[in-house]
């Protein structure tokens, strides 16, 4: 018989009820952090130099409105332009061809390597190094179109191009890492299968990569929708642009500021709605399908 | 005309050459086991045979085709991708580790490439991929995602799929090396009805049951070149060569 290593009579059949551990300086640290931000709202909102009935005045202001709407179609439109042409920069990349493979990697050092403020500057004022933009055969006389430079790139226009290339820089190594992520034992299934590289990448590397995919471009998409900001450098009314022109004649800066600051919050929050749902789509036959979206805290491992 | 016919095909990686000479000749309706310790290039000849890997010398001729390459008077061609697919299409090939599509249901694996390599309608693709899901016994998994199905079930999906574009010839590498023994049973049940069916087959294996049962020509191979081929009776049960006894005493 095994002996006991303490001498009881009881065989503890019953299931263990222990008091939880509590974690009291957690609760500390978070006792204090909820001070500070009550000291900063209390702060603000009796401030003199801060006037509320501003922000409520301009929060549904027409132009804001309307520069918030702008915003969120030029980021929409760059965000696609920059998806397409970062796939065809990955898929240029992973190619045998040297110069394919070249010049996606000048592409991309080129996009990255300088800042996005300058690009967009560069975009807008084109007509200075180009003064007429011309459509043609090169090396002959035929001419299909002409037209000055600054005609033909309006501000939105040029900010559109300078947020897709430098986004596609970006976006394309996303895509890269993406299509990477898939085991080579899939496109060797697809071979013996008959099919080819495009209907390959199409059918069965893309919807596999897209999981790998998805959740850093939902990042580069709020990060998109911010650098909108810095279009108002080459004067697009976006949101910002229209939340400047207004401070500038009333000298209310920071409470329209803070208007902006609103609906960019607002936005964001919006866009992690199509996210889950893309994740959730192409987590098929991979993700835990009954996973939920959210759990509350406090609530443990129950199940 | 032999279904297939490997002349003296030889296959280097960098330095290191994996097949030394390699010629087979297999009939059509029969069935070849490729056996052999591991690293000796059974795997890597099978491999060739569809142009998954691309050869150094030597021919591969499938159906009378010469594989991957077009024969101008002396000179060689490569062929574009597109015609080497088109080759691929009437071979089906089974992995060792499955390898099905995992984004998408059985059904789907079975029906994909049907519908968008042949054309074939899809209410007639995804019929023929249920006729093909019973066959293998797997009729009530259908809309199962891989990653909900064993591993042997895997398995018999993947040769489902193979057999759905309707293959001359059917290549298998080591079809059950990464399963667990009780699931074998089924997939080699599967083969065995294959071959009964007069499918041309070529099996990379170490069931020597299987082999042996099945096989009407088993080739063993070591270090890139092959010791020794013949019946089972010949290879398995008398071998000629020390290496091949040496190495049938080891899996049996």
């Amino acid at each position: 018989m095994l002996e006991r290593c303490v001498l009881t009579d009881q065989n503890f059949a019953d299931e263990i009820v222990a008091k939880p551990l509590r974690h009291v300086w957690r609760w500390v640290v978070g006792a204090f952090l909820l001070l500070g931000v009550y000291a900063l709202c209390w702060s603000i909102a009796t401030s003199p130099n801060i006037d509320g009935a501003v922000f409520g005045k301009y929060v549904f202001n027409g132009l804001i409105i309307d520069g918030a709407i702008k915003t969120v179609w030029i980021t929409a439109v760059s965000m696609i332009v920059a998806t397409v042409l970062a796939t065809l920069l990955a898929i240029m990349r992973l190619s045998t061809n040297p110069l394919l493979k070249g010049f996606s990697i000048a592409f991309v050092a080129f996009f990255r390597g300088t800042p996005l403020l300058l690009q967009i500057v560069f975009w807008g004022f084109l007509g200075l190094i180009w003064p007429l933009t011309t459509i043609g055969i090169p090396f002959t006389d035929i001419v299909f179109f002409q037209a000055k430079t600054s005609d033909v790139m309006s501000p939105i226009f040029a900010g559109i191009i300078a947020l897709s290339l430098n986004e596609a820089a970006y976006a394309s190594e996303i895509v890269r890492a993406g299509i990477l992520s898939v085991d080579v034992g899939q496109t060797e299934a697809a071979k013996s299968l008959g099919m080819g590289a495009g209907y390959t990448l199409r059918r069965i590397v893309l919807p596999q990569a897209m999981r790998v995919i998805i959740p850093p471009m939902g990042n580069e998409t709020i990060s998109m929708l911010k650098s909108t900001a810095m279009l108002s450098l080459v004067a697009v009314t976006e949101l910002y642009t229209r939340a400047q022109i207004i401070s500038a004649t009333n000298y209310k800066q920071v409470e329209l500021m803070a208007v902006a600051g609103f609906w960019y919050l607002i936005m964001n929050a919006i866009l992690s709605v199509p996210q889950s749902y893309l994740e959730h789509r192409y987590g098929k036959g991979v993700a835990n399908q009954n996973e939920r979206w959210f759990r509350l805290p406090f609530r443990g491992a129950k199940q | 005309m032999p279904m297939v016919e490997a002349i003296n095909v030889k296959k280097r990686f960098g330095s290191n050459e994996v097949l030394k000479g390699i010629s087979l000749r297999v009939e059509p309706g029969q069935v070849l086991c490729l056996i052999g310790p591991s690293g000796s290039g059974k795997s890597t000849i099978l491999r060739c045979l569809n142009h998954l890997e691309s050869i150094n010398a030597g021919r591969i001729y499938v159906d009378g085709t010469l594989m991957g390459y077009r024969e101008e008077g002396s000179a060689l061609h490569e062929m574009h991708p597109r015609d080497i697919a088109a080759q691929r299409q009437h071979i089906g090939m089974v992995f060792q580790r499955f390898n099905l599509f995992p984004h998408l249901t059985a059904l789907q694996n079975i029906a994909e490439a049907p519908i968008g390599v042949q054309g074939v309608p899809r209410e007639e693709a995804l019929e023929q991929a249920a006729q093909l899901l019973a066959r293998v016994g797997l009729s009530d998994k259908a809309d199962h995602y891989p990653s909900q199905l064993s591993g042997g079930q895997q398995q018999r999906v993947a040769i489902a799929r193979a057999l759905a574009m309707k293959p001359k010839l059917m290549l298998f590498d080591e079809p059950t090396s990464a399963l667990d023994p009780e699931l074998v049973g089924d997939v080699l049940e599967v083969m065995k009805q294959l071959a009964k069916e007069g499918m041309t087959m070529i099996v990379v294996t170490h069931e020597m049951g299987f082999a042996r049962e099945v096989a009407d020509q088993v080739v063993f191979m070591d270090d890139g070149r092959i010791v020794e081929v013949g019946t089972p009776a010949q290879v398995i049960d008398n071998p000629q060569h020390e290496r091949t006894t040496a190495f049938i005493r080891s899996v049996l």
